[in-house]
């Protein structure tokens, strides 16, 4: 018995640890099926509507990638993972691109191997209170109960925020974000910390969202970005650059309604290069000529996502802020296709 | 009778390892066992070929490193920058916490309900069947998460305590029930104090060993000494005289509303208490049908020749009936227990910092060694629940059925 349960953790373990090899570009044409990870359910980020269709801001960078690698959006398979499981599906070849709003840092990418191919949503921690505490400022929360996922490098930055400021808190574990609810609103913890859009989010969901507020102080850097394998630089390049060609046609004034006009051909040779009509890139990928025309077509480009997703006219209402194009005095800044 | 004789040596077979009874066994034995030592080795080469394939080195070097995330409940000192053994170090406890008061709670509540099921009243019988058939038939972590929502939402939070017309106050001032755990005072040991726990602790010792004397007298002489109420006198009376001599050094810090929170005090989290609470309802509706079973099983003629010889109903049941059934009833106890600890890894869905949460949770997580973190996880379980079977196996061992 007791054999028999240490054999069994070993077949997991040697299962998960296997099929990290290289060539998964190949992999993935030779499937048909873009393998992408994503959130169990995050409402603007990733989570699957009434018809079961998946979608959301993580969502469509999938999307993206399989319409420029096999030429189909809806060739994905969508891998729901946990804070918990999501590092062990990548790792282990379970999944090929992990999209589920993971924060870019030093130890996942050099410690635990994975390649963060860019940022798609530039965000930080922030912590919510409701209005009738009077609480203005992060720094006077001494002594307050905090509720927190866990997981998540928000328990890292909560503890290193209240030592350098040292105060104290009670933390309360919450192993989802719609655990985390409740616990909030009956009073159970003060405050409740995440990321600044999960919050926005979450408040957008309470029945009166004007009675929470959201404190000025953002306590990390938290940039969120998809990741794949070390080692595979072709694959590593389709999909930074896919991403990059979501962000640089927002800057050009491609659009998923003028993309299939502008692919004839345009005055402008940045775009002519991105749309396949000059140059070589597709080639240069592996892929076709109108790989980044096709992701373009689909999903739209990056300014189209992130309003139809998580935008101001959705119920998540986010602002742009540091997500604006560099032009627009934001962070987003795609090198150039040349 | 010749037939019998042993067959002459030196003429083994490679056959007989097959053919004769007496090596055939062996023969099996050893090869499912080289079978498993072969799949064991496969799986480990296996493993650590892909491991290395991945570029992942197998190490339990990150166990030194800080943690860097803080722990709401720990047993011993421990901060963010703290190593992440020391995190599981507090987490192992925390585990082994929970499991201790809910195997004793679980104990009285079962043995309790289990005598109950056969009470002759039946209004009671009935409702225990309810009780046990309820709690033993949904799964113990929807009773986790029922109980945990309970408890918020029903108990007034901290700032209904806050006010001139607060809606909730604290009974008799020492006590705060809240949504987010109990506050207890705490006892504050004074220069002196050792003196009154040193007589509290004899005073103990004491009440042993008067049992032990009127047990002794009991069989000895045939004399019924007295027992419950000199072991009152003794538990109370020697503590009281030693606490007002010293010049009470003992005092009570009560724990009272500051800023967000109760401060001072004893704090039992609610996910302690509701882990606990759910975990021990769950598992004393098992204990109890395996009291039931085990007072079923020793025969009516038992208790009917105890009550001829003039014993109560409660002595029959206490000197008769239950030293007996302890033998039906303590080796599927020890499973119970072993249930108990094991189902306390649900911790994390009420967020209380198990050793599943620590190492298995957040340890896991932030360092992303999976496979290490769970090899480490399996080998605690499988120890504590080694230690409980052993110890359960020794008081098994002491109570059953001494054969003279």
């Amino acid at each position: 018995m007791k054999k028999s349960v240490f054999l069994g953790a070993l077949t997991v373990a040697g299962l998960t640890a296997g099929a990290a090899a290289a060539a998964t570009l190949d992999d993935v044409k030779a499937r048909g099926k873009l393998n992408c990870g994503v959130n169990t359910g995050l409402v603007g980020f990733a989570a699957p509507d009434a018809n079961g269709n998946w979608d959301g801001f993580d969502v469509s960078v999938c999307r993206a990638i399989a319409a420029a690698v096999l030429g189909d959006p809806s060739a994905v398979e969508f891998v729901s993972t946990t804070g918990k499981t999501r590092f062990t599906a990548l790792a282990s070849g379970e999944i090929d691109v992990l999209s589920r709003n993971t924060t870019w840092t030093f130890t996942r990418d050099v410690d635990l191997k994975f390649e963060f191919t860019g940022v798609n949503y530039y965000d930080g921690q922030g912590f919510m209170v409701p209005k009738a505490l009077g609480v203005s400022s992060a720094k006077e929360l001494d002594g307050a109960t905090v509720c927190i996922q866990t997981g998540t490098t928000t328990e890292l930055n909560l503890a290193d925020f209240f030592r350098s400021n040292n105060i104290s808190y009670e933390p309360v574990p919450i192993e989802t974000n719609a655990e985390a609810q409740p616990l909030y609103l009956e009073g159970a913890c003060d405050v409740y910390t995440t990321d600044a859009s999960g919050l926005a989010a979450t408040r957008a969901a309470f029945e009166n969202p004007g009675e929470h507020i959201i404190l000025p102080e953002i306590i990390s850097k938290e940039p969120l970005g998809p990741l794949v394998r070390h080692g595979d630089s072709e694959w590593v390049d389709v999909v930074r650059w896919t991403l990059n060609a979501l962000i640089a046609a927002e800057e050009l004034g491609v659009t998923s309604a003028n993309v299939d006009e502008l692919a004839q051909g345009t005055n402008n040779p940045e775009v002519n290069r991105l749309l396949g009509t000059e140059g070589t890139l597709g080639e240069m990928l592996g892929l076709d000529a109108d790989w980044a025309a096709r992701a373009i077509k689909a999903v739209g480009n990056y300014g189209e996502v992130f309003e139809k997703n998580i935008g101001e006219n959705t119920p998540i209402g986010l602002a742009r802020g540091l997500n604006a194009q560099w032009t627009d005095g934001g962070l987003l800044y795609s090198p150039p296709f040349r | 009778m010749a037939t019998y004789s042993d067959p002459p040596a030196g003429t083994f077979q490679l056959s007989q390892l097959i053919n004769d009874t007496r090596y055939r066994s062996y023969t099996f034995q050893i090869i499912a066992l080289i079978a498993l030592f072969g799949a064991v080795a496969y799986l480990l080469s296996n493993l650590a070929a892909n491991l290395q394939a991945a570029g992942l080195s197998f190490s339990y070097g990150f166990l030194g490193e800080p943690a860097g995330y803080d722990i709401n409940q720990s047993l011993i000192d421990y901060n963010s920058q703290s190593t992440h053994l020391r995190a599981a170090m507090v987490g192992v406890l925390n585990t082994l916490l929970v499991a201790l008061l809910g195997c004793i709670m679980a104990t009285v509540i079962g043995v309790v309900v289990g005598v109950l099921r056969l009470s002759p009243n039946w209004l009671i019988r009935k409702l225990m069947a309810v009780y046990v058939e309820i709690f033993r038939n949904v799964p113990v972590l929807i009773w986790i998460l029922i109980i945990m929502a309970i408890f918020v939402a029903v108990l007034p939070q901290p700032r209904d305590f806050r006010g001139e017309d607060a809606e909730a106050s604290m009974l008799w001032g020492m006590f705060a029930f809240t949504g987010r755990g109990f506050y207890f005072p705490m006892p504050v040991f004074g220069p002196g104090s050792g003196v009154v726990i040193a007589v509290f602790v004899a005073s103990v010792a004491g009440i042993f060993a008067w049992r032990r004397h009127a047990r002794k007298a009991l069989f000895d002489e045939g004399r019924l000494l007295p027992v419950f109420w000199p072991s009152l006198a003794l538990f109370i009376v020697p503590a009281v005289l030693a606490f007002f001599v010293m010049g009470r050094p003992v005092t009570m810090e009560y724990p009272e509303l500051r800023g967000f929170n109760f401060q001072g005090g004893i704090f039992a989290r609610n996910s302690l208490i509701s882990l606990w609470f759910a975990l021990s309802i769950y598992t004393a509706a098992f204990i109890a049908e395996n009291v039931r079973a085990g007072i079923l099983a020793i025969s009516k003629g038992q208790t009917e020749a105890a009550a001829s010889l003039g014993l109560r109903p409660r002595r029959i049941m206490n000197l008769v009936i239950l030293p007996q059934a302890l033998r039906v009833i303590i080796p599927p106890l020890i499973s119970q227990y072993l249930n108990l600890t094991k189902n306390s890894s649900l911790a994390i869905a009420v967020g209380y910092m198990d050793l599943t949460g620590t190492l298995g949770g957040i340890t896991l997580n932030q360092t992303g060694r999976a496979i290490e973190c769970v090899l480490l996880l399996m080998l605690f379980y499988l120890t504590i629940s080694l230690a409980i079977s052993a110890v359960m196996n020794a008081y098994n061992n002491a109570v059953k059925l001494k054969e003279r």
